[in-house]
């Protein structure tokens, strides 16, 4: 089949518009079958983007499975995956059918609430596979659509400001590389995504108002793309976003956003900043490094001092995606393997832990910290399945987490030992903030009235946490399953950037290295 | 030859002439006996028209010694504006019946002035110019002040006219001054004139023309008029504003600007990428603190108008391109929005307070959907076709290196997203219940679900407008 990554991308979109055509109603019998079609839809696509990894060749280093049309304007709809994205892509497709069996709870406007996730998978998925500039901008736009009226419709007592703000936000960011992409198809004469990757974009020093921009035009477009990509990651400081959207948004909605959606700005970093700007890279890699540096050490501290549990799950995000930054611009292939690893591996586990606190907000409807203590009385395989990602999230050795982390510093370290020194300072603070919440919620005594009735996990939530789990140990114990795969492609990019880099400036790295 | 001029303007011809029967016809049958139909023979005349004019060529391109051009561009246009007229005019029918406004005068003058606008964007001569300009703008006059037992409606009809005299005057003004110093009034004779190093009194004259036809399309600073008549008129006339007339005028002055000024593009480019940026700014930044949602309206076609301006102020046939597809796509979103705002109502009496909507979602979810993909749409998000209009005239500005006014304009739509996303708040997201109705004859229910269908399905080729609008540009621009 020469259509697969079309068919996988326009699944979950074609179970939407079932949904939205013949399912009339909002009885309880229509809310089930709404849930079944959606599970059974996400189902179905990860079962289909299985095709896709089984087909994939990991030593083919350029695209796969590409489909190519002609489309309006002189653009083309192409897609296609390679070592790097066909990860996210099973990360999308893996992490949905877990994400919607975790909203079997919700009894508002269910129909709507599917198509919204569903379509939200279609457009996810379409980004990681775009291999035209605007088809990506398009998907990468779109997905604010859904994500909106998730925060906005199904969001907590604050969600319009948070919905309002995320999506400004985003908004902003991104048609800054709009401009930047009609740029780059005036340039180029195209949008073609390979074809970009080969073409140099000018590096020529230049004066603009006054200001004398060191790598030229390629400095500029990269700042253009990295206003798009730092807020959607998010970076500090353009990452205040995120806490409001995480804490307002429905459970489900926060899986999401955590676990799929901060890693499209990561993903943006590797297919077009890297390989398209690489001497703008090359001049603002040391000012991303800090401000990754900062980044991991002030969401640490802010987590510390959070009440809400969601918050400051938000928080420790940001400081993990600092490490993302922080091994992207290590310019290094341990440090891209390490960022990559270190996405997919927070995918799951930040996942997982917004799913725990789904879990107790289910229950008892506070995400409150101080609500909450001594869970494990009364709920000893929840205080299980929390540790195990409270420990993953520390990134504990035998742990996905470990090896992210690890991975990153190692080539931080090669890149700018300050900055590396710094970070590991984060790993200090991220077990003290996610083992002192660990211990408030889940350990001492159970004196609070309103919890001495709480249940256990029921079936469903335990059996929704198993794949996660296993993912998490897996990926801990066996990183090769990850790393073989993205190994190649890292190392091709890693290849042309070097080799696009001016003679004296290739020096300089050979020099600092 | 006589008969080959007649037949390049034979579908204005007709048009004239069916609306001299029609009122006669109407006057002799008693009072709005006829109205019903005359309404919908008037779209129909229309809807034929367009299908005529777009179905092939017809009669040369050329009339009247060149007073009068039908090339491919006026004909794109002409199409554009039958469609969206008798558009407006079908699904604002239920609507005028409602409030007691169905008087026949109203499709007959709406066909009188879809002739001026006709007549506007094939003029090659500023006294054809002018002449279509009036014969549209005094038939709007009357529209606008329809109601006239409403406060609202005569004063936006009174403003509309004496702030529209104004324009007349300075469009006047400037064209005495062209013919002064070019010596003639056509615009073949101007381009040649102003080859090389035009004479001051020619520039003083082509800024006087902009000022009249920036008041037209309503761009910053000429805009003033706009909110003010949108909110007064009645909403199925305010509907019309907000399409034909826009195309119309934005023709026109693609036309002067190419046809008479294409010479000097770097002279008017920076008036034009000017007024460009300030109404998208205004646009965006006025609209945000309004209740009143034909305000809104308003504000944002001020905003869309800055686009438009942006894609004319390359200067290229691209731009012009991009200037007709975005307001293609501008004319079909506002035909649904305001398909939708017509039927706005409570107990029978029109509502446009933005606050009503709350919680329209949940008594009328199809609807609500198709007002959510229209607002995405002209906040110019993607998958919308609207994002495609807005990349349109971003490619066509970079192209002719004006970056920063396409940078200008990125930033603008950010904050004009703001409004389009607070109805959509009120429609999903409101705590309170509205209490608004929104019954809708058929016709206007399909408009609404026709556009948002084609802001969906557009994504696909865009109905294969560009190749249309690609001719019409090169027609325009050579």
């Amino acid at each position: 089949m020469n259509n697969l990554l079309s068919i996988i991308t326009f699944l979950p979109a074609v179970a939407a518009l079932i949904l939205a055509l013949f399912l009339r109603g909002d009885d309880a019998a229509a809310q089930r079958n709404a849930k079944w079609l959606a599970l059974a839809a996400t189902t179905a696509t990860f079962l289909i983007s299985l095709g896709v990894l089984f087909n994939f060749d990991p030593s083919d280093t350029g695209f796969q499975m590409v489909e190519e049309t002609e489309w309006l304007m002189g653009l083309k709809y192409k897609m296609g995956v390679d070592g790097i994205s066909v990860l996210f892509v099973m990360l999308t497709t893996a992490l949905m059918p877990i994400t919607i069996a975790a909203c079997w709870n919700v009894t508002t406007r269910v129909k709507e609430y599917m198509i919204a996730f569903l379509l939200l998978e279609t457009l996810m998925l379409g980004v990681f596979m775009a291999l035209d500039l605007v088809l990506f901008y398009l998907f990468f736009e779109a997905g604010l659509i859904p994500m909106f009226l998730i925060i906005g419709i199904w969001g907590g007592a604050n969600r319009i400001y948070a919905a309002f703000k995320f999506f400004l936000y985003t908004f902003l960011g991104s048609v800054l590389m709009l401009v930047a992409m009609v740029y780059m198809f005036q340039e180029a004469g195209t949008t073609d995504i390979p074809t970009l990757m080969r073409h140099s974009f000018g590096s020529e020093t230049f004066n603009l108002l006054g200001i004398q921009i060191v790598g030229g035009a390629q400095t500029l477009l990269f700042l253009a793309f990295f206003a798009s990509f730092a807020v959607k990651m998010p970076m500090w400081p353009v990452h205040t976003w995120l806490p409001d959207a995480h804490v307002q948004a429905p459970t489900a909605g926060s899986v999401v956003l955590a676990a799929i959606l901060l890693k499209m700005g990561g993903y943006g970093f590797l297919r077009f900043s890297l390989p398209m700007f690489p001497v703008g890279s090359e001049t603002l890699a040391t000012f991303v490094l800090w401000l990754s540096a900062i980044a991991i050490v002030w969401a640490s501290l802010v987590a510390l001092v959070q009440e809400d549990m969601k918050k400051l799950i938000a928080y420790s995000s940001v400081a993990h995606m600092g490490y993302v930054t922080a091994g992207i611009f290590s310019l290094n292939q341990q440090g891209l393997d390490g960022a990559i690893f270190q996405m997919i591996s927070h995918g799951f586990v930040s996942g997982a832990l917004f799913l725990c606190v789904g879990v107790i907000y289910d229950r008892m409807h506070t995400r409150e910290i101080d609500a909450y203590g001594g869970l494990v009385n009364r709920m000893p395989a929840y205080a299980m399945i929390f540790m195990f990602f409270t420990m993953a999230n520390v990134g504990l050795p035998g742990t996905s987490g470990f090896v992210g982390e690890f991975l990153t510093l190692v080539g931080m370290f090669q890149a700018n030992t300050w900055v590396a020194a710094i970070a590991t300072t984060g790993v200090i603070l991220s077990a003290a903030y996610a083992l002192w919440l660990y211990r408030r919620v889940v350990m001492g005594d159970l004196i609070k009235e309103s919890l001495k009735s709480i249940t256990d996990m029921t079936a469903r939530e335990k059996w929704i946490f198993a794949p996660l789990v296993a993912m998490t140990l897996i990926l801990g114990v066996y990183p090769a399953l990850v790393t073989d795969i993205i190994g190649p492609s890292v190392e091709v990019l890693l290849d042309n950037y070097n080799a696009a880099l001016p003679a004296d400036a290739a020096t300089d790295v050979a020099a600092a290295h | 030859m006589i008969s080959n001029d007649l037949q390049s303007i034979f579908p204005e011809l007709v048009l004239a002439i069916y609306a001299m029967l029609a009122l006669v016809g109407a006057v002799y049958t008693g009072k709005d006996k006829l109205t019903g139909m005359v309404t919908y023979i008037t779209a129909a005349v229309m809807a034929v028209l367009a299908i005529w004019i777009g179905s092939g060529t017809y009669g040369p391109d050329q009339a009247f010694g060149g007073m009068f051009v039908n090339d491919a561009f006026a004909r794109f246009a002409k199409v554009a504006i039958l469609i969206a007229g008798a558009a407006v005019l079908v699904a604002g029918k239920e609507p005028m019946v409602k409030r007691g406004l169905d008087r026949f005068e109203y499709p007959i003058l709406i066909a009188l002035a879809t002739v001026g606008m006709m007549v506007m964007v094939s003029a090659g001569d500023l006294m054809a110019l002018y002449m279509g300009l009036e014969l549209q703008s005094l038939a709007l006059y009357v529209v606008a002040a329809m109601n006239r037992d409403s406060v609202k409606s005569t004063e936006a009809g009174m403003k509309y006219f004496v702030l529209g005299a104004l324009s007349s005057g300075l469009l006047l003004y400037g064209a005495s001054l062209v013919y002064g110093y070019a010596g003639t009034t056509m615009f073949s004779g101007v381009i040649a004139a102003v080859q090389g190093e035009p004479s001051i009194g020619l520039l003083i004259g082509l800024v006087f023309v902009i000022s009249a036809l920036a008041f037209k399309v309503s761009a910053v600073p000429f805009h003033m008029w706009t909110p003010d008549v949108y909110e007064g008129a009645p909403t199925p006339v305010t509907a019309l504003f907000a399409t034909a007339p826009k195309l119309a005028a934005m023709g026109l002055f693609a036309r002067v600007l190419f046809d008479a000024f294409g010479g000097v593009v770097a002279d008017w480019q920076q008036i034009i990428a000017f007024i460009a940026v300030l109404s998208m700014f205004l646009g965006a930044i006025a609209a945000i603190g309004q209740t009143n949602i034909k305000r809104l309206m308003a504000y944002s076609s001020i905003a869309h108008m800055g686009f438009a301006l942006m894609g004319l102020s390359a200067g290229t046939a691209y731009g012009v391109q991009a200037m007709l597809v975005y307001m293609s796509i501008y004319l079909t979103m506002n035909v649904g929005t305001f398909a939708f705002i017509m039927s706005m109502e409570r107990g029978g009496k029109p509502v446009t307070e933005i606050a009503a909507l709350n919680q329209f979602a949940k008594a009328e979810p199809l609807k609500a959907l198709a007002m959510l993909v229209l607002l995405f749409s002209l906040a110019g998000v993607p998958p919308m076709v609207g994002f495609f209009g807005k990349l349109y005239v971003l490619n066509a500005a970079v192209d002719a290196g004006l970056t920063w006014l396409a940078i200008a304009g990125v930033i603008a739509s950010v904050i004009g997203a703001y409004y389009y996303l607070r109805i959509v708040y009120f429609m999903y997201f409101g705590t309170t219940e509205g209490d608004v109705q929104t019954p809708m004859a058929p016709a206007a229910w399909l408009m609404l679900m026709g556009s948002a269908a084609i802001m969906l399905l557009g994504v696909i080729n865009l109905f294969g407008i560009e190749g249309a609008a690609a001719t019409a540009a090169q027609a325009l621009v050579n």
